[in-house]
């Protein structure tokens, strides 16, 4: 018995043959056992919570989440913020990602300190800019000493600063998880291209567009997805800075589940997220698959 | 000498130097603009610091000094004094250590099985990894509440390990594969040839060499579990980590009480970055893809 398990791996090179349960069955099954009971059933078990009352099947789970008087907004919020952040700090991390390639000096120190919001969470980065915003904060001090006067950045009438503050706290934050992926995207890429491109006399926009950008294609695929799914998850930044006044989806879900005490309705919400998410994974993966393949064309 | 210095000198005026000061200007914008950024990066965070290290009534002046004047550990001493703060600082740990043992045993033999074997359902087994990374965080919280709920063990440690656990466990195992990926198959049939048994080749060769990875892939996994904060606070009320016990707290805490919280997490991350830094691009590169 001992004897003939050895061969194991020889099998990488030929056809698997069954014969009796291979080792690498048993290393996967205990995670696929543990993925099931802990990621499998509970999203089961999430539809049937914002499906099913004491009586059976019921939409009415749905429609309290839907006339909510804050469902709209934080629908539309959650949107907004996704919409405008997510193409900015993807040109802010390939600009970010193309100055680090050009070796300025001090380079690992910039890599380091742009990489420090990678491992901070979304509420820290909420903190961290409360105390810049809030009306007596760090950001009205500077303007009052500039004699420009302060600015209720914070204030619950005033939405498009409210908004603008989330979005810079959220974009300090997560950028730096679209530019490492970017980074190591671009160092798969020989600099030869580049250079090629150069003697022939294309400018730095036409190489951007034509070579860089192309080639990147794969890992701005990875960031896009990732941090759309995320970006539909933040909730702590908006909760920090503001409280209840800029609803997001994520955070009614908290909302429901802790202060209102429904379960039920906070499933529907969570299965919202879960749907866009779904959705927009599909989107990117054919967006971008169609455009690479007129691309080979 | 002084014709024949006179005569290399004399083209130079026709040389164009033109290029020359563009690109020393280029080198010299591309260096303030990296500066400008490393600035917007650590400014909010040195801002951050110097409001949790000031004393209270200096957090009360206005406008604020930008400067540190007034510094004091009082808000920061305030802050870890607080009731609970300390036992979710403990609550972090645990979880953060358990997810992170669990997960590296569950998720560094799939990663193995993944780089060295050929196996029936692999191509689905790796598509279903990526998809359970992008479910939400939301929606297994409130479900596993209900779940920890029958099984008495809501409002444990253990609840949130779990969650944690299963958060992490499909990163763990695509990272822990590619490190497996980096060390050659030649070693371990070398290990394999002299004698060792597949398990003491896994640990005798295998195991040295993949260590670093594996390490910091685990030190991946402690981040995310020590940043998690929707998750933790659904699933616990009394046993919450650090970042549940500061949300929770939040809507009926003073301003100095936040803002030493936010310098409570953010000191962690820097150090954790300080220790990864190395590893960075090939934790999220390669193996994501």
């Amino acid at each position: 018995m001992t004897v003939d398990s050895p061969p194991a791996p020889v099998q990488l090179d030929t056809p698997a043959r069954p014969r009796r349960i291979p080792p690498a069955v048993l290393l996967i099954a205990p995670s696929i056992v543990f993925m099931a009971l802990l990621l499998g059933w509970p999203v089961i078990q999430g539809v049937l919570q914002a499906f099913r009352s004491d009586e059976g099947f019921t939409l009415d789970f749905l429609t309290r989440m839907v006339e909510d008087p804050y469902f709209w907004p934080a629908v539309r919020n959650t949107l907004l913020l996704i919409v405008v952040m997510i193409p900015l700090q993807f040109a802010f991390a390939i600009t970010m990602a193309l100055l680090l390639r050009s070796n300025p000096r001090l380079n690992k120190v910039h890599f380091f300190v742009w990489a420090i919001p990678l491992a901070l969470s979304d509420l820290a980065a909420g903190l961290v800019w409360l105390s810049i915003f809030n009306d007596r904060g760090y950001l009205n001090s500077v303007l009052t000493s500039l004699g420009l006067g302060s600015v209720p950045w914070l204030a619950y009438d005033n939405p498009t600063t409210l908004f603008l503050c989330v979005l810079v706290a959220e974009v300090w934050r997560s950028t730096s998880l679209v530019l490492v992926i970017v980074v190591s995207g671009l160092q798969g890429i020989p600099k030869d291209y580049d250079e090629a491109a150069q003697v022939f006399g294309a400018t730095f926009w036409q190489r951007l567009r034509h070579v860089t950008l192309p080639l990147l294609k794969p890992s701005l695929q990875v960031a896009l997805i990732l941090r759309t799914i995320l970006a539909f998850q933040t909730f702590a930044v908006a909760q920090a800075l503001t409280g209840q006044n800029f609803p997001l989806v994520v955070g009614e879900t908290y909302r429901w589940y802790t202060a209102l005490q429904n379960p039920n309705v906070a499933a529907a919400l969570a299965l919202v997220i879960l749907v866009a998410s779904m959705l927009i994974s599909v989107f990117y993966l054919r967006a971008l698959r169609d455009k690479g393949q007129e691309g080979t064309r | 000498m002084t014709t024949t210095q006179t005569k290399p000198l004399a083209p130079q005026p026709d040389v164009d130097t033109a290029p020359l000061k563009r690109l020393r200007r280029d080198r010299a914008l591309l260096q303030a603009a990296c500066i400008v950024i490393s600035l917007f990066m650590l400014v909010p965070i040195y801002l951050i610091s110097l409001a949790a290290l000031s004393t209270r009534e200096s957090l009360n002046d206005f406008p604020l000094s930008l400067l540190p004047t007034n510094l004091s550990f009082e808000t920061l001493g305030a802050f870890l004094g607080s009731t609970g703060i300390l036992g979710a600082f403990g609550n972090s740990l645990i979880v953060g250590i358990g997810t992170l043992l669990i997960s590296a045993l569950i998720g560094i033999p799939a990663g193995y099985a993944l780089a060295r074997f050929a196996f029936p359902a692999k191509e689905p087994y790796q598509l279903f990894l990526l998809f359970t990374r992008a479910l939400p965080i939301v929606v297994l919280s409130v479900p596993l509440a209900r779940l920890f709920l029958t099984v008495d063990l809501y409002d444990t440690t253990y609840a949130v390990i779990l969650l944690h656990t299963a958060l992490a466990l499909p990163t763990t195992i695509l990272i822990s594969a590619s490190v497996f990926l980096s060390v050659p198959i030649d070693v371990e049939e070398a290990a394999r040839v002299f004698g060792c048994t597949p398990a003491g080749a896994f640990l005798k060769v295998v195991m040295p060499m993949a260590l670093p990875g594996l390490a910091a892939a685990s030190i991946f996994t402690f981040v995310m579990s020590w940043n998690e904060v929707l998750g933790a606070s659904i699933l616990t009320l009394d046993h919450r980590t650090l970042p549940a016990q500061v949300l929770t707290s939040l809507a009926d805490s003073p301003l100095a009480y936040r803002f030493a919280g936010g310098f409570a997490l953010v000191i962690p991350s820097i150090i954790f970055i300080a220790f990864m830094r190395r590893y960075l691009t090939n934790m999220w590169g390669s193996t994501i893809r």
